[in-house]
């Protein structure tokens, strides 16, 4: 190794081949070194990714809810993937109010649907047609987490008690500190009664 | 580890020649914590980093301890814990020696932080034993925050998913990292699992960094109260006796305050929502961290962005770490420094204050009243300190140590001592 230093010094001072002259040496070094961090990273990869969501966490994806006896101005909360799902028969003057809010009003402009990528959102596309009058959201605040209480708030719709988001009543953050709309979980009405989650 | 590198260490026995010569671990101890010289002038408010060893030996101990009758599952952490209380010989005590030691460690703590920024402790050449002091504190929260989530109780579950989730406002990759953090879709049994384990090894970590901190202290020798270096051996005395014993009688007037909150209110600092089972449907009204992490939440609240609070929150304790470079003064102290003293205080009343109003609901005056404290907290680092070290004049400084607390008494270089004080120093203002 000093051997190469005194010579890469003395001999190739100048010239713009000085440092592109590699020996074996030197090949051998940068391939040790490479492989070195490639295993390293190999090792950190499994290290990392343990922490990620398990077979038996992924394995909860679907739950079906029976809302048969539910009436308008009823809301059930349910469990899914740990998580609780507000699902809320609204009245009709609700369903109204939400539909009178023009769009430029809303903080988050995206439906949030899991079911429908990139719509507005509007009240129609926080819910599925024909069942206007459901609305089913991943009841968890945007902001940090909380649990929203239901037909609270300025809005008459959620209110996140932990640090004052206000949702209005198709589940659309109006004011505070929460950045987006309540998310709405990839659902589909199996019958008329029944409702599948995921 | 003195300053100077030079041991004074004399075995005296074949035994500890022998040692010496092979792995000279008596020496360090003994040229760290017998013959290392601290400035005679040094005040209780110096007494703090011994009350915080003390600390830590105490939560390590009674952590290990603990987690021989704890278990770390959804569905039994919180019997676990109602165990240790009930059922297992002195639980009762090991737990709340535990869980009140954590509120008193972080006493000891910020006293610690402000007595370094009052006296300038920060100051060159000691940025880097402030930097490991301000990594400690880190540890210490992030440790803090793990352990409180190990009970299972309504705020440690809610804390953790409100704690967690301040990473989902980091751009495009938030919501990943939250799910990697969590390993799942909520605050569940496999967040508890790694939490219990890295709350574990965290106080190890505190416990090398500590170690790094002593050691950076050693190279530099301790500041003192009047900011002005030691210049001979006459200002300083040896750590045993001297410091020893003031640090002992300091921490059994410490421990004193712990034992009071442990046998008579050990639930004092604590919140009554966590004797609750952690319930994941149901979010307590009135979601509040432990009471060291309050001033910090109160930023958190005070800024409507999501974004922008996790920011501030962060920098908040960010800008402790160029705390060393934002203060321009020369002057270390702010004994001799009129004006930082005033701000110095107006700092802890509204870190005080924000530490109120994080307990406080998110609405109306509240809220205006952190945002106006919020503003001043970074008023203070980022115009403040760099300003006043420009266009404060200082008082004069006493040209020595011995000068100051001996006043000439006893020395010969009393001459210069007899002097009014201002007029040995060097000009105090930067040019």
């Amino acid at each position: 190794m000093a051997e190469t230093t005194a010579q890469t010094s003395a001999g190739h001072g100048t010239g713009p081949d000085a440092d592109s002259d590699p020996n074996r040496r030197d090949f051998f070094l940068i391939a040790t070194g490479a492989m070195g961090a490639v295993g390293a990273a190999a090792v950190a990869w499994p290290m990392i990714d343990q922490m990620n969501p398990d077979a038996s966490a992924l394995a909860l994806a679907s739950v079906e809810i029976d809302v048969s006896s539910m009436e308008p101005g009823q809301s059930i909360k349910v469990s899914w993937r740990g998580k609780p799902v507000f699902i809320r028969y609204r009245t009709e003057k609700e369903v109204a109010a939400a539909r009178a809010v023009p769009l430029d009003e809303l903080k988050d402009s995206d439906a949030r649907n899991a079911n429908l990528s990139g719509a507005e959102a509007t009240d129609e596309n926080r819910g599925v047609v024909g069942r206007e009058e459901w609305i089913i959201m991943v009841g968890v605040c945007t902001h940090f987490g909380c649990i929203p209480l239901g037909e609270q708030g300025d809005f008459g719709g959620w209110f996140c008690p932990c640090h004052g988001s206000h949702y209005d009543t198709a589940g659309r953050i109006r004011k505070g500190p929460a950045p987006e709309n309540l998310a709405v979980p990839v659902y589909e009405f199996v019958d008329d009664t029944t409702i599948r989650i995921g | 580890m003195s300053a100077d590198g030079h041991s004074s260490y004399n075995p005296s026995t074949g035994i500890e020649r022998w040692v010496d010569r092979r792995l000279p671990l008596p020496r360090l101890l003994y040229d760290s914590f017998v013959a290392y010289p601290v400035p005679r002038n040094l005040n209780y408010w110096y007494t703090f980093g011994g009350i915080l060893t003390v600390m830590l030996v105490s939560q390590i101990l009674t952590g290990i301890v603990l987690a021989m009758h704890y278990t770390a599952h959804a569905d039994m952490a919180f019997d676990s814990v109602e165990h240790i209380m009930r059922d297992v010989n002195f639980g009762w005590l090991l737990r709340y020696m535990h869980a009140v030691g954590a509120s008193m460690f972080f006493v000891a703590v910020y006293v610690h932080i402000f007595r370094g920024l009052y006296y300038g402790s920060y100051k060159e050449p000691r940025e880097l034993l402030w930097i490991l002091g301000v990594i400690i504190y880190l540890l210490m929260m992030a440790t803090g925050f793990m352990g409180y989530v190990l009970p299972w109780g309504q705020m440690s579950f809610w804390g953790a998913t409100v704690i967690t989730n301040l990473f989902s406002a980091i751009p495009l990759i938030g919501e990943s990292v939250v799910t990697w953090l969590w390993g799942g879709f909520s605050v569940d049994n496999p967040t508890l699992n790694r939490f219990y384990s890295l709350h574990y090894l965290l106080s190890f970590m505190i416990f090398g960094v500590v170690i790094l901190h002593v050691w950076a202290l050693h190279m530099t020798g301790q500041s003192n109260p009047t900011g002005v270096e030691v210049k001979n051996k006459r200002e300083t005395v040896p750590f045993t006796p001297h410091a020893t014993a003031k640090d002992s009688f300091a921490l059994v007037c410490f421990l004193l305050l712990f034992a009071y909150f442990v046998f008579y209110q050990p639930n004092f600092l604590g919140h009554p929502d966590n004797y609750k089972q952690a319930d994941p449907l149901v979010t307590p009204s009135h979601i509040v961290p432990e009471w060291y992490y309050l001033p910090f939440y109160a930023i958190l609240r005070a800024i409507p962005s999501k974004l922008g609070g996790v920011i501030a929150m962060f920098g908040s304790i960010g800008v402790l770490f160029i705390v060393p470079w934002l203060d321009t003064s020369k002057v270390r102290s702010a004994v001799y420094r009129p004006l930082y003293k005033q701000f110095f205080w107006i700092l802890v009343a509204v870190c005080i204050l924000l530490g109120w109003l994080g307990a406080k609901p998110a609405e109306g005056g509240y809220v205006i009243a952190a945002r106006i404290c919020t503003f001043w907290y970074f008023f203070h680092f980022l115009i403040l300190l760099p300003i006043l070290g420009l266009y404060e004049t200082p008082k004069p400084r006493p040209a020595s140590i011995a000068d100051a607390v001996l006043g000439g008494a006893d020395g010969e270089d009393g001459g210069a001592a007899a002097k009014p004080a201002g007029a040995t120093a060097a000009p105090q203002t930067r040019g």
